[in-house]
């Protein structure tokens, strides 16, 4: 079991985190930007102080009287922006961690990287800079592997591609994963928990389907989008809605349409009949 | 032309040589520390480390001249212990040409290491090596162009200095009469063919050091890019 309760004082809140995580689990934290979810991770690589309690099975990386440093803490970090050594050729880069060219050789292996091994960091597109960085951070085979929005600068098929290598390098390690992401589908597809903070504390905990459904009562449907426009046409009232990366038109009542604004966030869902999935 | 002596260029190019060897084994894990540091007292050492761009030469001059001379204690102290006369002598020459050229040193390599992506710096923490292996390994390597311009500004400024060098060291030749002093006391000799001699090897010394530096600053851009 993995223990953390830290408070710290942030600028605008006070970071305040009592959770158990059980080990060998895939974690996702979420919440909105300037939560503290980076901070967590931060604190609990050691690269940030807070005060409080980090309890990784037996060991105490953080308590009262000790504070171990992140040379010691046995984890894997990678940063929302590669963090790659631009000196160091690909293989140097996981060589420079841990000098064993046989898990190096594996790890590439794994990310599909084998024949870029020699290639500096500025020679690597977004995408293979950050499977990089995610191979270099199992090459301590660490206990808990702690990434930082890793697929959030990433297009949706590259994406694809890293979370599986994410659930890979899980099977082969058996490491703890805690990740952060703003990414519904990546989230349920991933992990096994849901971490939501919200002003520096955990405001909820569960499984994916539990958090992250946007069903209440006898809705059927619901998705969460954006107001992008609203039309009348003839007598009745049309809005222009994003849901994800789509653009969906619903017919509004009159009262409605007046209530909403562009921009505004919105709850579209159905309840009068089943809706129908079509292959595309 | 063939009686030409060049002993104060060979004095200068041994004092700058010395002067930016000192000065990279000391500004190394000084600006490393002060690149990595909140300290509230950063500003006062920067200031200080700053102050041999601003101040005239003879005053600089004038303050080692009076803190190394034989009644000083600390003229005293090295000359007990060492056999070290400071003042009117070569190594007197090298511990005020370190702190004359001292910010030429530091500066570039504390904006370099402050210039660095601090992730990377810490992934290599979290890799489990130490400060200095990622100092060596990762933080130095990354800063190649602010490396170069601080050993090349450095010796380059050495080997330019005047005012400070004949405070302190005066001008005996073979011992502390460097090329730019030797200048000075040809124009006052009114030996100006020398005085063109010296001065226009100066002159195209200064210009490829610097031309080198940006040449190499280019490349590095380039290579990024």
């Amino acid at each position: 079991m993995i223990l953390v309760e830290v408070v710290k004082k942030l600028n605008d809140f006070d970071m305040d985190i009592k959770l158990t995580i059980k080990e060998g689990s895939i974690v996702a934290l979420t919440g909105e930007s300037g939560s503290g979810k980076s901070t967590l991770l931060r604190i609990i690589a050691g690269l940030e102080d807070a005060k409080g309690v980090i309890k990784v099975g037996k060991t105490f990386w953080l308590n009262e009287t000790k504070k171990t440093p992140p040379q010691k803490r046995d984890i894997g970090f990678v940063f929302q922006n590669y963090a790659l050594f631009d000196n160091m050729s690909v293989e140097k880069n996981l060589l420079y961690i841990k000098n064993d060219k046989a898990l190096a050789k594996k790890l590439l292996e794994m990310v599909e990287l084998t024949k870029q091994k020699d290639r500096l960091p500025h020679q690597l597109s977004g995408g293979q800079k950050q499977r990089v960085a995610l191979a270099r951070a199992f090459m301590r085979r660490p206990s808990i592997a702690l990434l930082d929005e890793p697929l959030s600068a990433l297009d949706q098929k590259m994406r694809e591609k890293l979370q599986n290598d994410i659930v890979k390098m899980h099977k082969e390690f058996d490491t703890t994963i805690i990740f952060v992401s703003h990414d519904p589908s990546e989230i349920y597809k991933i992990s096994d928990e849901v971490i939501v903070l919200k002003e520096g504390r955990v405001d909820k905990k569960g499984l994916p389907k539990e958090i992250l459904l946007k069903t209440s009562g006898s809705q059927k449907l619901s998705f969460e989008g954006e107001i992008l426009d609203l039309k009348k046409v003839d007598v009745i009232y049309v809005a222009i809605i994003s849901i994800g990366q789509q653009i969906v038109e619903v017919v509004i009542s009159e009262e409605k349409a007046k209530q909403i604004k562009i921009g505004q966030k919105v709850t579209i869902s159905t309840k009068a009949f089943s809706p129908v999935v079509g292959l595309n | 032309m063939g009686e030409l002596d060049f002993t104060p260029f060979y004095l200068s190019f041994k004092l700058a040589a010395f002067a930016t060897v000192i000065l990279f084994v000391i500004c190394l894990p000084l600006s490393w520390y002060f690149a990595n540091s909140n300290s509230r007292y950063k500003p006062i050492f920067e200031a200080l480390s700053a102050l041999p761009i601003v101040l005239p030469p003879s005053v600089l001059g004038f303050y080692i001249l009076y803190a190394l001379s034989y009644n000083s204690p600390i003229g005293a102290f090295f000359d007990k212990y060492f056999g070290l006369k400071l003042v009117f002598d070569f190594p007197g020459l090298v511990v005020a040409s370190c702190l004359y050229s001292f910010p030429f040193m530091f500066q570039p390599l504390q904006n370099g290491f402050e210039s660095l992506d601090k992730s990377m710096i810490e992934a290599s923490y979290i890799g489990g090596k130490s400060k200095l292996e990622t100092l060596l390994k990762v933080a130095l390597p990354n800063i190649k162009p602010s490396l170069i311009t601080a050993i090349v500004i450095t010796f380059a400024h050495t080997v330019g200095e005047f005012g400070v060098v004949l405070m302190v060291g005066g001008s005996i030749p073979g011992k502390t009469k460097v090329a730019s002093v030797a200048i000075y006391e040809m124009v006052e000799n009114m030996d100006y063919k020398s005085a063109h001699i010296y001065s226009a090897i100066l002159l195209s010394i200064s210009f490829l050091v610097l031309l080198f530096v940006y040449l190499v600053n280019r490349k590095y851009k380039k290579a990024k890019s």
